[in-house]
C-alpha cells in the first residue's frame, strides 16, 4: 500500500528486475564467471587473461561511459512510434521474478502514494486523487531488457506533469521508485520528463489489473531499453 | 619444339615480401577478441528471451547472466566498432580491399569450391586469395556491418527508430541481428578450420610473412 517516490541522486542499480530471476547467486561475482568462455584464448596465451578485479573495473568504467553516451544520444522531444489499437499485444505478457498469483494484492481504499526527496510538496496521494489527474492514452511498444517486446495500451498521467505538480526538483538526476513487491528502480530525469513516460492507471481502458501493477505503474516504454514496468504499489 | 603447360600458373611462392601489413594483423586480432566477446555475451543475452526453440549452453556464453552479459556486450561493442572503422577505412583507402577481394566472379567461386573439395586448390601463394576466400572475406565484412547496424537499431529503437524501421521494426531487427551473428559464426568455423589446415596462414597473420 505504501510506496514512495523519492528523488535523490541515487546510484542506478545494475540489478534489473527482469534479470533477477536469471540470477543464480546474487552474492557471487556476477559478470565474470562466464569469462571462462575465453578459455581457448587463455590456453593459447598460457596466462589468465581475465583478471577478475581489473575486468570488473573496466566493465564498470565502460558502463559509466555508456550512460553518458546514452544521455548524449537521448533527444527529449523525440517520440516513440505509436500504434493503432488493433496492434495491441493480447494478452500483454506478464513478466516478473514472481508468478502471476504472487503479485501483491493492494487495497485501493487505503492505498497511498508517498512522495519524498527533493520535492516541495510531500503530501501522500490517494487513489481517487491520482485518478483525478489529467490523463492521456498512449499505445506504444514496451521493449524489455530481456529482448522481447509488446505493444501496450496505456492510460495515465504524464510523469512530468506529476513531478511538476509536486514541485520536484527537475534538475535532480534520478527518480526512484519503491514498489510493494520489493522491486525498486530508478529512471533518469530526462526519461522521467519525456512526454511518453506515464504514471499508468489503466491498461486498454480498464483499471490496471493486479498482474500489471494495480493500482498504478510506470512504464517508460516509450524511450528506454531496458524499459521497465515497475508497478507503483 | 617445346610443350608448355599452362595449366598451373607459376606464382612465386614466398618472395619474402610482407603479406599482411601491421594494421591488418593488429586489426584482425583485435577484431577476433571483440567478436568472441560479442558472440559469447550475445548468446547469453539471447538466452533471456530466445527467438527460437533453443538456448545456448551456459558454458559457452559470457557474462554469467543477462546483466553481466549486457555489460560485456556494450563494452566490447566499442572495441568492435572503433577497430572496425579503422580497419575498413584503411582497407578502402589503401586499396587493399579492392586489390585482394575484387573482382569476385560466380564462375570462379564455383570452380574454386569444386577444387577445394577435390583437394586441388593451391595454397602455394597465400598472399593471393582464391575466389572462395574473396567471397567469404567480403561476405563477413558485410555480415559484420549488418550486425553492427541491426544491433544499433535494437539498442536504441526510439532514438534510432528510422534505422529500426529499416530493419523491419524492433522484433524483426532481432532476427536480422541473429542472422548476422549466425553468418559470422559460420564464417568463423570455416575460417578457423582452414587456417588450422594451412598453418602458414596463421603465421602470416601473426608475423606478417
Amino acid at each position: 500500500m505504501k510506496k514512495r517516490l523519492i528523488i535523490p541522486g541515487v546510484d542506478q542499480k545494475l540489478l534489473i528486475k527482469d534479470a533477477a530471476k536469471l540470477l543464480p547467486n546474487p552474492s557471487r561475482r556476477l559478470f565474470l564467471r562466464g569469462a571462462a568462455s575465453l578459455g581457448a584464448l587463455t590456453i593459447l596465451t598460457g596466462c589468465d587473461i581475465v583478471d577478475e578485479d581489473s575486468a570488473e573495473n573496466v566493465l564498470r568504467y565502460v558502463s559509466t561511459f555508456n550512460d553518458r553516451v546514452q544521455a548524449a544520444i537521448f533527444q527529449p522531444q523525440k517520440l516513440a512510434p505509436v500504434y493503432p489499437e488493433s496492434m495491441v499485444t493480447k494478452p500483454f505478457p506478464f513478466n516478473a521474478y514472481y508468478s502471476e498469483d504472487e503479485a501483491p494484492e493492494i487495497d485501493g481504499e487505503s492505498y497511498k502514494l508517498e512522495v519524498a526527496g527533493l520535492v516541495d510538496n510531500k503530501k501522500s496521494w490517494t487513489l481517487p486523487e491520482l485518478y483525478a489527474l489529467p490523463q492521456e492514452r498512449q499505445i506504444t511498444r514496451h521493449i524489455c531488457v530481456e529482448g522481447w517486446s509488446a505493444i501496450g495500451d496505456w492510460t495515465g498521467t504524464r510523469l512530468s506533469d506529476f513531478l511538476k505538480r509536486v514541485g520536484a526538483d527537475l534538475t535532480a538526476k534520478y527518480v526512484y521508485f519503491i514498489c510493494k513487491e520489493g522491486y525498486s528502480n530508478t529512471i533518469d530525469m530526462p526519461t522521467a520528463l519525456h512526454p511518453q513516460t506515464l504514471m499508468v492507471f489503466k491498461f486498454g481502458n480498464e483499471i490496471l489489473p493486479r498482474r500489471y501493477g494495480y493500482p498504478a505503474c510506470r512504464p517508460s516504454s516509450a524511450t528506454r531499453t531496458p524499459s521497465t514496468l515497475s508497478p507503483w504499489r | 619444339m617445346t610443350v608448355q603447360t599452362i595449366s598451373t600458373q607459376t606464382i612465386p611462392v614466398h618472395d619474402g615480401a610482407t603479406i599482411h601489413p601491421g594494421w591488418v594483423r593488429i586489426g584482425h586480432w583485435i577484431n577476433a577478441i571483440a567478436m568472441i566477446v560479442m558472440i559469447g555475451s550475445g548468446w547469453q543475452i539471447y538466452n533471456a528471451s530466445p527467438l527460437f526453440d533453443f538456448t545456448f549452453p551456459r558454458g559457452i556464453t559470457l557474462g554469467e547472466w543477462l546483466g553481466g552479459a549486457l555489460l560485456w556486450h556494450f563494452a566490447a561493442m566499442w572495441l568492435l566498432v572503433v577497430n572496425g572503422i579503422v580497419y575498413v577505412t584503411l582497407g578502402l583507402v589503401t586499396g587493399r580491399f579492392r586489390r585482394k577481394l575484387l573482382p569476385i566472379y560466380p564462375s570462379d567461386v564455383l570452380h574454386d569450391v569444386g577444387a577445394a573439395f577435390t583437394g586441388k586448390l593451391s595454397h602455394d601463394n597465400i598472399s593471393v586469395y582464391n575466389s572462395v576466400q574473396k567471397l567469404l572475406y567480403a561476405g563477413v565484412l558485410l555480415a559484420g556491418a549488418v550486425a553492427v547496424f541491426s544491433g544499433l537499431s535494437i539498442w536504441k529503437p526510439v532514438q534510432f527508430q528510422e534505422l529500426t524501421a529499416l530493419f523491419g521494426g524492433y522484433d524483426f531487427a532481432r532476427y536480422v541481428h541473429f542472422a548476422a551473428m549466425a553468418c559470422i559464426v559460420g564464417f568463423l568455423v570455416v575460417h578457423v578450420t582452414l587456417a588450422i589446415l594451412v598453418p602458414t596462414t596463421i603465421k602470416a597473420m601473426v608475423v606478417g610473412k
